[in-house]
């Protein structure tokens, strides 16, 4: 039949084409295996979580074993029942939560204004060869200074106030953050850099859709880093500069000494390791997260 | 015969200066045509990268004349480096967003180069759910949305296994005949350079120079097992051979 004759010779060569895309999906879907089965959520919970407990029963253990040794007077050094007596009556009250917010705004505040001035300074030194030159070295330099030593500077300067606190948090900070940038724009792999050339990208284009993002995992490290040294100086700052009429930890830390007040002084360090704590799983969380979408780490 | 696509006469290469200076292509002369598909062979280190880097304009000759005439050429290595901030689709997206195509085009498009590449349904993967095949082929994509009709692929099936790379030889040919590109192929594999090229080209070990040119003209679709790949492919072998056995003098 004349309508059949042109199918004919075509038959085979689609069944080809067939065979050939079966064989592209069928290696393909060998290739990715299957699919491992998601752990459940609370069993990844309870994974991660029970080492953690285990470590803060021990201490607790330990601490418990200390004060019954009686090697420290119990109004100098009281047990973790006392403690936590103590910890559960002050969360209850205003002034306690008053503290943490003036606290946390200081912190929230320094750090995000150390952000801004690391990332523009790390952002030109990583640009311009005379400034890195110039400069560079010094950031690092800056990096390795305890921040209490900027402190009698930062009251000569600004006197004992807010202002004063901050300058200290944020010279312990930004360094870090610029650090962060620097060392992510100078390790983009070279490979990437010639596929941004292959696809045209130049000036503004190549700091957006290639310099910028490779740089984020060491960029997100040196704002982990910002922060431990901005807590740090700002926890320091609040025991030497007291401003007038600001409550924070810091001023609560040192009138309980003040008052031998052991057990709220302790409860206040306890107070202070939990936001740090609280802190660091959420860079964490944030660090994992990334991690887990470029696949350099297994979920 | 129609002109050239991409020629070269004469072209040196040249690294550093002065006494350092290192020539890594000498005088090279080769032309390639509309649609050829030419492989490209040479001992380790002769500089047939340098000679890719150089046509795809990420380097400057130092001698001799370089001229293409494609709409535009686009360069693959043996490692995909796709972008793993970005999806799948986002890979091959912010090649057409950098040639200025709009938000709904680029996605449609790019939509319709992963279905070329056999990859549909895998746009809003991260790049490393992605098989190295798979990373090859969106990589493929990727430069295809550069509406690049010349393919420049510096050994882009070098880390892939034997069956991978046995697949992928069928999805290249098929994509370089329904796409109409013109290809330079490096490879260190001469039965692939024989499976896959129209011409393999033997370049000589440092400075590189063109010592051969082979037409191979047994019919497609080829296979690399095949008796007369290898037979061709032995007889490269042996030309190379005595290539490298003249730097023992
Ligand atoms: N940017 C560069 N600066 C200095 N020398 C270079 C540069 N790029 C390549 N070379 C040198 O030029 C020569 C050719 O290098 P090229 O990478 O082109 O070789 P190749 O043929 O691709 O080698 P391979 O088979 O190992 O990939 C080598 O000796 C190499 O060291
Ligand atoms: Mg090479």
């Amino acid at each position: 039949m004349p309508t059949d004759a042109p199918a004919a010779p075509a038959a085979p060569a689609a069944a080809e084409r067939n065979a050939a895309a079966d064989r592209v999906t069928g290696l393909d879907a060998l290739e990715l295996g299957g699919a491992t089965d998601r752990e459940r959520l609370a069993a990844r919970f309870w994974r991660s979580a029970w080492p953690k407990l285990l470590a803060v029963a021990i201490v607790i253990a330990a601490w418990q074993a200390v004060v019954l040794a009686e090697l420290k007077p119990a109004y100098v050094l009281p047990g973790p029942a006392e403690v936590f007596d103590e910890l559960g009556a002050i969360v209850t009250t205003g002034e306690f939560w008053d503290a943490v917010r003036l606290t946390m705004t200081r912190a929230v505040i320094g750090f995000l204004l150390a952000v801004v001035i690391g990332t523009v300074v790390g952002a030109a030194v990583a640009t311009f060869a005379p400034l890195r030159a110039a400069i560079g070295s010094l950031i690092t330099g800056l990096q390795t200074m305890p921040s209490i030593i900027w402190f009698p500077l930062a009251i000569l300067l600004f006197q004992l106030s807010e202002s004063a606190i901050m300058f200290v948090v944020i010279i312990g900070a930004a360094p870090s953050v610029a650090n962060g940038l620097i060392s992510g724009i100078d390790y983009v792999p070279r490979t990437w850099l010639r596929v941004g050339q292959v696809l045209g990208m130049r000036g503004i284009a190549r700091y957006r859709h290639l310099i910028l993002p490779a740089s984020l995992p060491s960029f997100v490290s040196g704002l982990k880093q910002g922060w431990a040294f901005s807590w740090r100086s700002l926890m320091a700052g609040e025991l030497l500069v007291i401003v007038p009429g600001a409550l924070s930890i810091g001023v609560r830390l040192q009138s309980a000494r003040e008052l031998n007040e052991a057990a709220l002084l302790i409860a206040w360090i306890i107070v202070v390791l939990l936001i740090g704590i609280l802190i660091d799983v959420l860079f964490n969380a944030a660090d994992n997260n990334l991690r887990r979408r470029w696949g350099l780490k297994q979920p | 015969m129609t002109a050239p696509v991409v020629s070269l006469a004469a072209v040196s290469k040249r690294y550093g200066r002065g006494a350092d200076a290192l020539l890594a292509l000498d005088q090279v002369s080769l032309a390639v045509h509309k649609g050829e598909f030419v492989c490209l062979l040479g001992a380790s280190g002769c500089g047939k990268s340098t000679l890719l880097s150089l046509v795809a304009g990420l380097d400057e000759i130092s001698g001799g004349t370089l001229d293409i005439d494609g709409r535009r050429v686009s360069l693959m290595f043996q490692e995909a480096a796709l972008f793993p901030w970005l999806t799948v689709s986002g890979n091959v997206e912010l090649a057409l967003r950098l040639r200025g195509v709009g938000r709904a085009e680029r996605r449609r498009r790019a939509a319709e180069l992963l279905d070329v590449v056999r990859l549909t349904g895998f746009a809003d993967k991260r790049p490393h759910e992605l098989s190295g095949g798979m990373r090859q082929r969106v990589a493929l994509a990727r430069s295809l949305a550069q509406d690049a009709d010349v393919l420049l692929m510096d050994e882009p099936f070098g880390a892939l296994d034997a069956m991978t790379r046995d697949i992928l030889h069928d999805e290249l040919e098929r994509i370089w005949r329904e796409q109409n590109l013109t290809v330079l192929f490096v490879t260190h594999n001469v039965r692939e350079a024989v499976r896959l090229g129209d011409r393999v080209v033997l370049l000589s070990s440092r400075p590189g120079r063109v010592i051969s040119d082979f037409e191979v003209g047994h019919p497609r679709p080829r296979r690399i097992d095949s008796a007369e790949v290898a037979e061709l492919a032995a007889t490269i072998t042996d030309r190379l051979r005595a290539e490298v056995s003249r730097h023992a003098h």
